[in-house]
């Protein structure tokens, strides 16, 4: 009992000011594009220069969790980045491939946005500014039934949303 | 919305005197055994039921034919097809010609009147007759309920005669649950629906503005558990069948929860909850309170579900470093794993008898739908394919519904039905793309 209270307030924790837009897995809903933002590529601060020239994703092993050296580079950009654009706050958006069953894959979409917060965490950004999403394999940005489609499938998406940390 | 409340059923005593003749064409009485796994179909005939009053006439055949698919649909049966009748049946009451029912082998007849009373009220009544032992087959039975009810007593019917051919309770009588797909594979817009058992009367419980996953019955039909991203997040719902109200599971605000399981009492939810990348099992009221975990450990702990009686919980774990599936006490504790072949094994579901657990499993690429016995035991895979998960018990333990998604850039998820004997595989009809389905207990 005493347990369950302290993982709900440790969720709640990180939780607790990240902006949420719950309208995004609605119908409407795209895989990791986000509209909002202010001016476009060229401008270092805009989410589309942190899509596009930071990278806004990276992705996973089969089945595997943990940070590639690539992830790890790609991360260290969102860090640094995150630090210096300090009026955004990031979902962690987790996915799966479609090569797993639908409750292990909420489970293992969570483990990877987590992975991602742990890595941008112990480079400074807030936790408070970041929140996990798990999508298990509800999500695929690619589609096909062979491994060059899941493997873009199994990746973490850094969706930023704009608005400082209350 | 409304589920028939009033639908009554009552035995007509005395409509038909029980007498137990012995054909000489079989060593014994009309009987499939299903554990067997029924190779040659038993042949049966069900004559459009008589109407009693011109009202009735409009149901009258549409119960027969309902009569007629939910039977030949377990396979254990096979219906003579009309032509070939000899004997026309134009009263309930007149005695049968089994000789003219032999002559076309049926060895099951199903007879039925349908009348509508003044007050709109639909009765069916059924005899069905082992035609080679020239003697009914149990009562004769009548069943009453509103018009718009007429297939459900179709089904009782249909449940009436499967009990006493095979001495097992029937299935037809049942609702699924399950979640209603459109819309381009990367971007699918989901929503719970639930159907009648063969498909039919899809009602939409929630609309498609979030991600849905996994629903599950109460014991009793009248809620479903499922999990929702309507917050942004995955989150544990419960939802009333009639009302369509809905509420998130008492868990704080921002607590991650999925795969909820009703307690055979109705009243105890089990579930997962994610935190900081870790995925164990807690229970609590579902109501609220009394919040337990349940385990503590750094693996993925998920997909649970009770044993019919309460007392064990049956999960999937990947403690040992794969998906494999344990069992433990309601309370937690020490769980004991009991799959133990080559792959991956997920998503348990307990038998409603109790004897076995369903499972998806995952080996050499193949996915596959399969069962074992509540110690591990005599693992049995029932299907194959790119990918099968999701398995749910039919209300009588003899059917699992699952979901089937085909290979490839047009692959589409529906549902299907194998018996537990791997026979009888069956695609279920929805509109349009349908995953993750739950059966309903009988409905009373």
């Amino acid at each position: 009992m005493k347990l369950y209270s302290k993982a709900i307030l440790l969720v709640a924790a990180l939780g607790v000011s990240a902006c949420t837009n719950p309208g995004r897995f609605g119908a409407g809903g795209a895989g990791g594009v986000d509209g909002s933002g202010i001016g476009g590529a060229s401008d270092p601060t805009s989410t589309a220069y942190f899509q596009q020239t930071v990278g806004d994703r990276v992705l996973f092993a089969v089945d595997q969790h943990t940070l590639t050296s690539e992830a790890s580079t790609v991360l260290e950009q969102q860090a640094m980045w995150l630090l210096t654009n300090t009026d955004y706050t990031a979902v962690i958006e987790g996915h799966a491939d479609e090569q797993g069953t639908t409750a292990y894959n909420v489970a293992l979409s969570a483990r990877r946005a987590n992975s991602v917060i742990e890595y941008l965490v112990a480079r400074g950004v807030a936790a408070s500014r970041l929140r996990p999403l798990p999508l298990g394999k509800a999500r695929p940005i690619a589609i096909c039934s062979e491994e060059s489609c899941y493997a873009q499938n199994r990746r973490s998406v850094t969706v930023l949303a704009a608005g400082g940390i209350s | 919305m409304k589920l028939i409340k009033a639908l009554t059923f009552f035995a007509l005593a005395c409509l038909g005197v029980i007498q137990p003749v012995f054909a000489q064409q079989r060593s014994g009485p009309l009987r499939i055994e299903i554990t067997e796994g029924v190779i040659e179909p038993l042949p049966f005939a069900v004559p459009a039921f008589v109407s009693e009053n011109p009202a009735a006439k409009e149901f009258a055949e549409s119960i027969a034919r309902v009569v007629a698919s939910d039977l030949a649909g377990t396979g254990l049966f096979r219906e003579i097809p009309k032509d070939a009748f000899i004997s026309k049946l134009t009263s309930f009451a007149s005695p049968v010609q089994y000789s003219d029912w032999k002559a076309i082998n049926a060895q099951a007849l199903i007879s039925g009147a349908v009348g509508v009373g003044s007050d709109g009220r639909l009765t069916v009544k059924f005899r069905v007759f082992d035609v080679f032992a020239e003697a009914q087959l149990g009562e004769g039975l009548q069943f009453g309920g509103a018009t718009g009810s007429w297939r459900r007593m179709a089904h009782k019917v249909a449940d009436a005669v499967y009990a006493r051919i095979t001495g097992e309770g029937g299935y037809f009588d049942s609702r699924v649950v399950f979640v209603s797909k459109s819309g381009p594979k990367s971007n699918r817009s989901s929503r719970l629906a639930i159907m009648d058992y063969d498909g039919a009367n899809v009602q939409f419980l929630t609309d498609n503005s979030a991600i849905v996953l996994a629903p599950r019955f109460s014991p009793t039909g009248d809620r479903v558990l499922y999990t929702s991203y309507e917050t942004g997040f995955p989150k544990v719902f419960v939802l009333d069948v009639g009302s369509v109200k809905r509420r998130a599971l008492d868990v704080a605000a921002e607590a991650m929860t999925f795969a909820p399981r009703f307690g055979p009492d109705g009243r105890i939810v089990v579930f997962s909850l994610t935190q900081g990348g870790n995925s164990d099992l807690f229970k609590m009221n579902v109501n609220g309170g009394n919040a337990q975990r349940l385990t503590s450990a750094p693996s993925i702990e998920t997909a649970p579900d009770f044993s019919p009686d309460g007392s064990k919980i049956v999960f999937e774990s990947d403690r040992s470093g794969t998906q494999q599936i344990y069992i433990m006490g309601v309370n937690g504790g020490e769980a004991t794993r009991i799959s133990s072949g080559q792959g991956r094994y997920s998503a348990p579901v307990w038998s409603p008898r109790g004897d076995l657990i369903a499972f998806t499993k995952q080996a050499n690429g193949r996915f596959h739908i399969g069962v074992m016995r509540v110690d591990g035991t005599e693992e049995r895979l029932l299907t194959a394919s790119f990918l099968d998960e999701g398995p749910t018990w039919s209300p009588n333990g003899r059917v699992i519904m699952f979901t089937r998604e085909t290979q490839g850039v047009n692959g589409v998820q529906g549902l299907y039905s194998v018996d537990i004997s791997g026979r009888n595989l069956r695609r279920v009809p929805t509109d349009g793309p349908a995953s993750d389905a739950a059966w309903s207990p009988l409905l009373k």
